[in-house]
């Protein structure tokens, strides 16, 4: 039992990293993979300012703007120097790596006897039921913060960017001013599931990001099957179901340990887990074509 | 009001496959004016329609819209005077978003895009009786993707779009190339209602004579990136159709 709710807790932290990519790769079409470089810049930024006694909450703007800053930068270096997207995000996340390593100054922190977010709210007494409780909360909250923006007019600019550019710019929006504060806003939600993950694991290390960007790939794949297959339209609904994915996603990784499979083949399980996913609905298409 | 000043459009450069587009062209278009295109394929049309609209930049030569020089302005700020109409009906709308939400961003074309919600009660009720005057029955269908909607309803809506907020100018390039012969007339229709009704400078590119000869109050002719004809409204109407099919012969 305690297994599978520290993979929905897990599932919880992660989905903010799941809802940033859902932003990158679904509403603005763009591979983003700054993740894994924002998502240990999260953990980093917490692992040097929680040791200090600042209030974690206090701390949460700090992890933001780093990831937004990280994001930017990819956007920044697309739109401006023309440069495939995909090749400005490994270029940023290889850079991250770096200043991760250097702001961190070692390889690990560990973050024992600190006041940690979820050890503001004790509804049950019971540790791990007390952190589910703060994380759905913090989910809820994002969820709906994110999907109020998404339905402001300045949301739906968003929304209408990544899906016809000709549009857009004969409407009088500025495309690459909008891809840039995309990627600001979808890797500053990776830099806060480190931020959520650093503080339920008690420790940041370096290479904590490593692949991280392959779970939320995953979980929003997960979470298009669900979408398209229920017939979601409500964005607060889809963006629920970005949620819903990433725990999926945690909870099939939970199984497939508990069957005794070497922790060591995480990475190989995760991508093979992530390729079914892609390839079944082009086999199951195929055969009912 | 439009004015060209010498413009020329050279692409590749220096290159083996230069092409000229357009050579050493100056038009006015003025404050009402309704101007049909015509030209074969590869006289500049699409060209020219694209240097007015910033899609293209010159190589020399300046543009003017409404008193400004806006040579050097690109193209989403040019939308604040322009509102465009494409060939393909895919590129006028974002086929994802809901009807009301494609007409949302229209609305807001000239203006900034703020952190509140816009699309409320008031602004469904305007949008649906917008649309109802194209006797589609798409006001029914307003939180429906418009990607779902045929070419010919995208087009009308996309025209629509275009007067939703302060227009000055409408370009139409060949917006009925896709398109079935009754969407096609509907869209010439309701394109020429538009533009009365808003006192509209437009310019249309086509390739069916039968248009260009029916609406507008200026035709001209363009070949190997030159005006060669340009005639005026009383011309335009003096002309016969017969003739205007000897200027592809």
């Amino acid at each position: 039992m305690e297994f599978y709710l520290t993979a929905l807790m897990i599932g919880l932290c992660l989905s903010m990293m799941s809802l940033g990519i859902f932003i990158t790769m679904k509403i603005f079409k763009i591979p983003d993979i700054t993740t894994d470089g924002s998502y240990t810049l999260g953990a980093v930024v917490t692992a040097l300012l929680l040791p200090l006694q600042l209030n974690p909450f206090l701390v949460i703007p700090v992890t933001f703007i780093a990831g937004g800053i990280a994001g930017a930068l990819t956007g920044i270096i697309h739109t401006k120097l023309k440069i495939d997207a995909l090749l400005a995000g490994i270029l940023v996340m290889t850079a991250l790596y770096s200043i991760n390593l250097s702001l961190l100054g070692r390889s690990n922190i560990p973050l024992i006897n600190i006041k940690t977010i979820f050890s503001y709210f004790h509804p049950f007494n019971n540790e791990t039921y007390d952190g589910l409780i703060m994380a759905a909360l913090i989910v809820l909250i994002i969820v709906s913060l994110l999907a109020y923006l998404l339905k402001t007019d300045f949301g739906i600019a968003m929304r209408a960017t990544g899906n016809s550019d000709s549009m857009t710019r004969a409407l009088g929006i500025n495309n690459d001013k909008m891809k840039i504060i995309g990627l600001a806003i979808a890797n500053s939600l990776t830099a806060f599931s480190g931020y959520l993950v650093a503080q339920y694991q008690s420790f940041t290390d370096i290479n904590m990001g490593i692949g991280i960007v392959i779970t939320g790939l995953g979980s929003v794949l997960i979470s298009t099957a669900i979408i398209n297959w229920l017939g979601v339209a409500n964005i607060w609904m889809q963006l629920l179901c970005v949620v819903i994915g990433s725990i999926i996603f945690q909870m099939v990784l939970a199984v497939t340990l508990s069957l005794g499979i070497d922790p060591n083949m995480l990475k190989l399980v995760t991508a093979i887990f992530v390729l079914l996913i892609v390839s079944i609905p082009k086999f199951l298409g195929r055969a009912a074509g | 009001m439009i004015v060209l000043n010498n413009i020329n459009k050279v692409f590749n450069s220096g290159k083996a496959n230069e092409v000229v587009a357009i050579k050493s062209l100056s038009l006015t278009i003025k404050e009402g004016e309704y101007v049909t295109i015509v030209g074969s394929n590869g006289s500049g049309k699409s060209t020219l329609l694209n240097i007015i609209s910033g899609a293209e930049m010159p190589t020399n030569g300046t543009v003017n819209i409404e008193r400004n020089d806006v040579t050097r302005l690109v193209e989403y700020k040019r939308s604040k005077w322009i509102a465009r109409v494409f060939q393909n009906p895919l590129s006028g709308t974002a086929p994802d978003l809901s009807i009301i939400d494609n007409f949302r961003l229209a609305a807001l074309r000239t203006q900034s895009r703020g952190l509140t919600i816009g699309v409320n009660a008031d602004f469904k009720k305007k949008v649906k009786e917008k649309i109802a005057i194209l006797g589609m029955g798409l006001e029914n269908k307003t939180e429906q993707p418009i990607g779902t909607l045929s070419g010919g309803q995208r087009q009308a809506l996309t025209l629509l779009m275009g007067v939703m907020d302060e227009t000055k100018i409408l370009l139409l390039d060949e917006p009925t190339a896709a398109l079935d012969p009754r969407s096609a007339d509907i869209i010439m229709k309701t394109a020429d209602s538009l533009i009365e009704e808003h006192k509209l400078t437009a310019i249309l590119i086509t390739h069916n004579l039968k248009y260009a000869h029916q609406y507008g109050s200026r035709l001209i002719q363009m070949s190997e990136g030159e005006i060669i004809k340009d005639f005026d409204n009383q011309q335009k109407k003096d002309l016969p159709l017969t003739d205007l099919f000897s200027w592809f012969i």
